[in-house]
């Protein structure tokens, strides 16, 4: 990076006119971007939305409900459905395995960045490794260890494996977060008279949040929307999440795909989450802005 | 360093094998006779038939209460479910409500308790549906309802031409042209590569007189019917009389096409009857539809059996309530309390002439002219393996990546490799 | 970095202060007991399962009798033997599918970051918005596609195409595709925007003052920089590509030879019980992931190698 220091006066000779041009041209460029993603990003959104507000979704393909009602939402929490527990089942596994799975990789993170012994690459290389087997075949043998400790249809099984399958990743994510930060910070911090506690909390760990927060997202989201484990070893709403509890809505009879209560409990898993990551994001920018690379 | 972690490693994998091993054991005694309350695990349905049930025998019966355990409702699902606690021999569930298909592969993996004849009714129900619960001359499952094929077809089109119903495939061929001048396709059934598509290709099997195994699935049986009726299908592609979507129809989406008016003959099962007579404004068939025992190619063709049927678990450890359960379940009044609440078919052969059920569901006599001549899937405790292998090559054969013949072929060595080998 | 103030020894080491060997062993020790958490449960929930499944692929079949060691004989049925045809299709199928969603998903992640990261008003909405497709769970996104791509559905609708998309192999293959990128560039969006949020605007600012185009800027400061991120997001999609099930299971059910390493591995052990057959097929899959792993692992290192050498001492 060639930075020159020379007085000269700023290479941009660009007239005011064609710098407002270039101004208004670049935001429109931008504009257009931000319309692409968010049309990409919401078109399906917006149909699951209107397929949940239509009675009869599979027969009616219209792009707007006509008579809307709420019916599917109202089937959703019915009797038959039970929705509220299954939403109560996988706010508790998801928050757990979040909590749990930052926790422990936290500390598996710290110690791969910041210590040194002997071995790193071999730890990170089998961390990678257990991310690697395709989950069915985990699926007879877990089974097998669960059920012997009687443990199936509580949330001990779901929780201890998802955070088996979100560790690896968020170990890597911190880890590559951790050793990026400068090694002058904590020196800095104990020159200017902080203890190591203090130099932790408030120099490390503001500068870690938008990984850790990253992380926190990605492992909720990942617990979240884990399926195959919670069929398995759920068997009532007693512990069933919301993907299992999906999979078993059904019509009036064997065939029938209720698909606008699907789609009205799919909008009603979405939103909450949308909103959770909304609050998640302005810790990310708060975290930048608070600890700063104040030069 | 890295070699304590290694140690740990390893001490945590033992510690895991260690538990595995340890908590095998279930205790013995309180098997057969053991009485209380049990589980009864079936796919989930909300036409209420189960609590109904359930809800009379708790009442009878307080010390020895049943809690319904509701599966997912796709029938694969619902098997994946079962094999894996069953696998594990675990005492969860008691009685359990299965597909007619899996009955040789459960008894034949020991995981269902041998029933006793003499306790059931089985006289009076319908013969076809009876043997479902059979193997090995053994009997380890009770139907609780039986389900075959219906030809729905648009009855308004075929008066006004002034037709009947057809009867045969050829019939029905004659009666396409008449579709396309009213607008719509001819004929659809279920042709994603699925258990449904195993069905319809069994029926065209059917239809030709044919068989696909015979001898507790040790013998493959495909012939000229099999080709035949493989044929018909192919063709209806290639000519044009199944519309090219139907490749990729189950059973909802066949039946939209139909309740949406665009389809002239479906293939499928009762259920369709209630919804095609509800009033709902994307229903264009209300009041329009007709139904008729399935075509063959000879004369009156012949639908595959499907249904429930209860079962009770090896591994339960309250046999003796579960059997007194099913007893329960499965006899006269409460069949006729479902048939009331669902329009399934019973299989209780007296309840096709009760004049109750028959002024509610006016399908029931002809849904009893088909059952009486249906025929079950292969028998065998491979069903699974038998399955994708009838879909893979069928479905070749629908999409003209395999002439009918070759796929007959193909299918019978696969069929004669797994009755062999397992 | 013009100007500092003056302080003790600022040497930017790799790894950190010097340490005394005492100091060394406390730290692995310290490391040691921080790593206890991950290795238990990683070897309870996966180490054992995985280990079990290598065993019984050494076994044969045996559903309704005992089953015998047949050593390699699994593997060579299907890479070779019977089973051969299916393997080799899926590991086409799959391949392809992670070249061809991996590329569709940097791109469009990655400007979805660049776009998240400048500062505007909604900012906070728009990615809220990126992250609904992520949210949603699998289940139910895999129904929605499904009904998108019948063929009397939206696709059809929007485009005035007539395509039967979940009846013949290619448009099979894209309607997979489209759903698999439309739910997972979210991920790579958000790590990749993470890294874009650690660098520093000032960077930006010296750079255009001093003339750089915002491709040079592009290329010289956010790329660099953003590497690792993007790395990190790379590896673990592709390890997840490569193992996708939900999609094809949902929308054909592996069709028209859509199947993928992970759907028959699941028909064989699962729906046709045989815990040996199918614990080979997940070992292959295994295996394959590995060296797929390391082969990016060593082309991402080069380039790091060079771009390093390449920026002198920072």
């Amino acid at each position: 990076m060639a930075v020159t220091t020379a007085p000269a006066p700023p290479a941009v000779r660009a007239r005011p006119a064609s710098r407002v041009a270039g101004f208004v041209r670049e935001r429109g460029w931008l504009l257009l971007g931000v319309a692409l993603i968010v049309v990409f990003c919401l078109a399906p959104f917006y149909w699951m939305i209107v397929s949940s507000l239509k009675a009869n979704p599979l027969l009616d393909q219209g792009l707007y409900p006509k008579n809307p009602t709420l019916l599917n939402f109202r089937e959703v929490f019915s009797g038959e459905n039970k929705f509220q527990y299954a939403l109560r089942n996988s706010v508790i596994v998801a928050g757990t395995t979040t909590l749990l799975a930052l926790f422990i990789g936290v500390f598996a993170s710290y110690a791969l960045a910041r210590l040194q012994f002997r071995g790193k690459k071999l730890v990170l290389g089998a961390v990678l490794a257990t991310a690697v087997f395709p989950l069915i075949t985990l699926l007879t043998p877990l089974f097998q260890l669960f059920s012997d400790l009687h443990l199936i249809d509580t949330y001990p099984p779901m929780i201890v494996t998802d955070i088996s399958f979100t560790l690896p990743l968020s170990i890597y994510v911190l880890t590559s977060f951790f050793s990026e930060m400068p090694w002058e910070l904590e020196m800095a911090a104990k020159v200017d008279g902080a203890t190591p506690g203090q130099a932790f909390r408030k120099v490390i760990v503001p500068l870690a949040a938008p990984g850790v927060f990253t992380t926190a997202i990605i492992v909720f989201i990942a617990a979240w929307n884990e399926f195959l484990i919670a069929y398995t070893m759920t068997q009532t709403l007693k512990s069933q999440p919301v993907t299992v509890a999906i999979a078993k809505f059904t019509g009036v009879s064997r065939f029938e795909q209720p698909f606008g209560t699907i789609m009205a409990a799919g909008v009603l898993v979405t939103i909450p989450l949308v909103i959770m990551v909304l609050l998640f994001q302005r810790r990310i920018v708060a975290g930048l802005t608070a600890g700063g690379v104040k030069g | 360093m890295p070699r304590r972690l290694v140690k740990f490693v390893l001490i945590g994998a033992v510690i895991a094998l260690v538990l595995t091993a340890c908590g095998g054991g279930n205790g013995g005694g309180g098997g057969a006779e053991g009485t209380g309350p049990i589980t009864f695990v079936a796919g989930k349905d909300t036409s209420g038939k189960y609590p109904a049930v359930i809800n009379k025998w708790n009442a009878a019966h307080p010390d020895q209460k049943v809690s319904l355990l509701e599966l997912p409702t796709a029938a694969d699902a619902q098997r994946s479910q079962f094999v894996t606690n069953l696998q594990a021999k675990s005492d969860r569930y008691d009685v359990l409500g299965i597909d007619v298909v899996w009955t040789a592969e459960f008894a034949k993996s020991k995981w269902l308790l041998a029933l006793d004849q003499g306790q059931f009714p089985l006289a009076q129900m319908l013969q076809p549906a009876v043997e479902t619960g059979k193997f090995d001359g053994k009997q380890w499952a009770i139907p609780y309802d039986t389900n075959g094929g219906l030809l729905f077809y648009r009855k308004d089109v075929l008066d006004k031409a002034g037709k009947q119903p057809p009867k045969t495939f050829d019939e029905l061929k004659a009666l396409c042209p008449l579709a396309k001048q009213n607008g719509m396709d001819c004929y659809a059934a279920q042709f994603k590569k699925y258990e449904g598509l195993t069905v319809n290709f069994a029926e065209a099997v059917q239809a030709a007189g044919g068989e696909i195994m015979t001898d507790n699935g040790t013998k493959v049986a495909l012939g000229a019917p099999a080709v035949q009726g493989l044929t018909f299908l192919a063709d209806g592609f290639k000519q044009g009389y199944i519309p090219k979507p139907a490749i990729t129809y189950q059973e909802e989406e066949s039946r939209t096409a139909f309740m949406s008016g665009k389809l002239m003959f479906l293939r499928n099962w009762p259920y369709v009857y209630t919804l095609a007579s509800q009033a709902d404004p994307a229903n264009k068939v209300r009041g329009k539809f007709g139904v008729a025992p399935l075509p063959g190619f000879t004369g009156t063709g012949s639908s595959s059996l499907g249904g429930l049927n209860l079962a009770v678990s090896a591994f339960s450890k309250k046999q003796k309530t579960a059997v007194e359960f099913i007893k329960f379940a499965t006899n006269q009044a409460n069949a006729k309390e479902m048939v009331g609440l669902t329009g399934n078919a019973p299989a209780w052969t007296a309840l096709y002439s009760d004049p109750d059920l028959v002024k509610k569901f006016p399908h029931l006599p002809v849904l009893l002219q088909g059952l009486q001549a249906a025929k079950p899937r292969p028998i065998t405790p491979y069903y699974q393996e038998v399955t994708s292998a009838i879909e893979d090559n069928a479905y070749a054969a629908l999409q003209g990546q395999k002439s009918p013949d070759q796929a007959v072929n193909d299918l019978s060595a696969k069929l004669n490799e797994i009755a062999q080998n397992g | 970095m013009a100007t500092e103030t003056v302080r003790p020894v600022r040497v930017r080491r790799r790894g950190g202060p010097a340490r005394t060997s005492e100091g060394r062993r406390a730290e692995a020790r310290l490391a040691f007991w921080l790593l206890i958490p991950t290795g238990v449960i990683l070897a309870v929930i996966i180490a054992y399962p995985v280990v079990r499944a290598i065993w019984l692929s050494l076994l044969s079949d045996n559903r309704f009798g005992t089953p015998e060691f047949v050593g390699f004989k699994n593997y060579i049925r299907a890479l070779t033997g019977t089973g051969s045809d299916t393997f080799w299709q899926a590991f086409w199928f799959t391949t392809l599918l992670t070249i061809v969603t991996m590329t569709f998903e940097l791109v469009i992640g990655f400007s979805m970051a660049l776009i998240m990261n400048r500062a505007f008003r909604g900012r906070g909405l728009v990615r809220a918005s990126v992250l609904v497709p992520w949210a949603i769970p699998t289940a139910v996104a895999a129904q929605l596609w499904l009904w998108n791509f019948n063929p009397t559905g939206v696709i059809n609708a929007v485009f005035h195409t007539k395509i039967i998309w979940t009846g013949s192999h290619w448009p099979s293959f894209w309607a997979i595709a489209l759903a698999d990128v439309w739910k997972t560039a979210p991920f790579i969006a958000l790590l990749v925007l993470a890294g874009l949020q650690i660098i520093p605007g000032e960077l930006y600012e010296a750079a255009k003052v001093d003339g750089a185009t915002a491709m040079q800027r592009f290329r010289r400061i956010t790329l660099p920089l953003v590497k690792g991120a993007v790395i990190v997001a790379v590896l673990f999609r592709m390890l997840d590509v490569l193992r996708i099930f939900d999609l094809p299971f949902i929308m054909t059910n592996g069709a028209n030879q859509t199947e993928t390493l992970s759907t028959i591995a699941y028909k064989e052990s699962i729906q046709n019980v045989h815990p040996s057959y199918g614990s080979t097929l997940s070992t292959l899959t295994f295996f394959y992931i590995v060296v797929t792993v390391f082969l990016v692992n060593w082309v991402a290192k080069a380039d790091v190698v060079k771009s390093s050498a390449g920026r002198g001492v920072s």
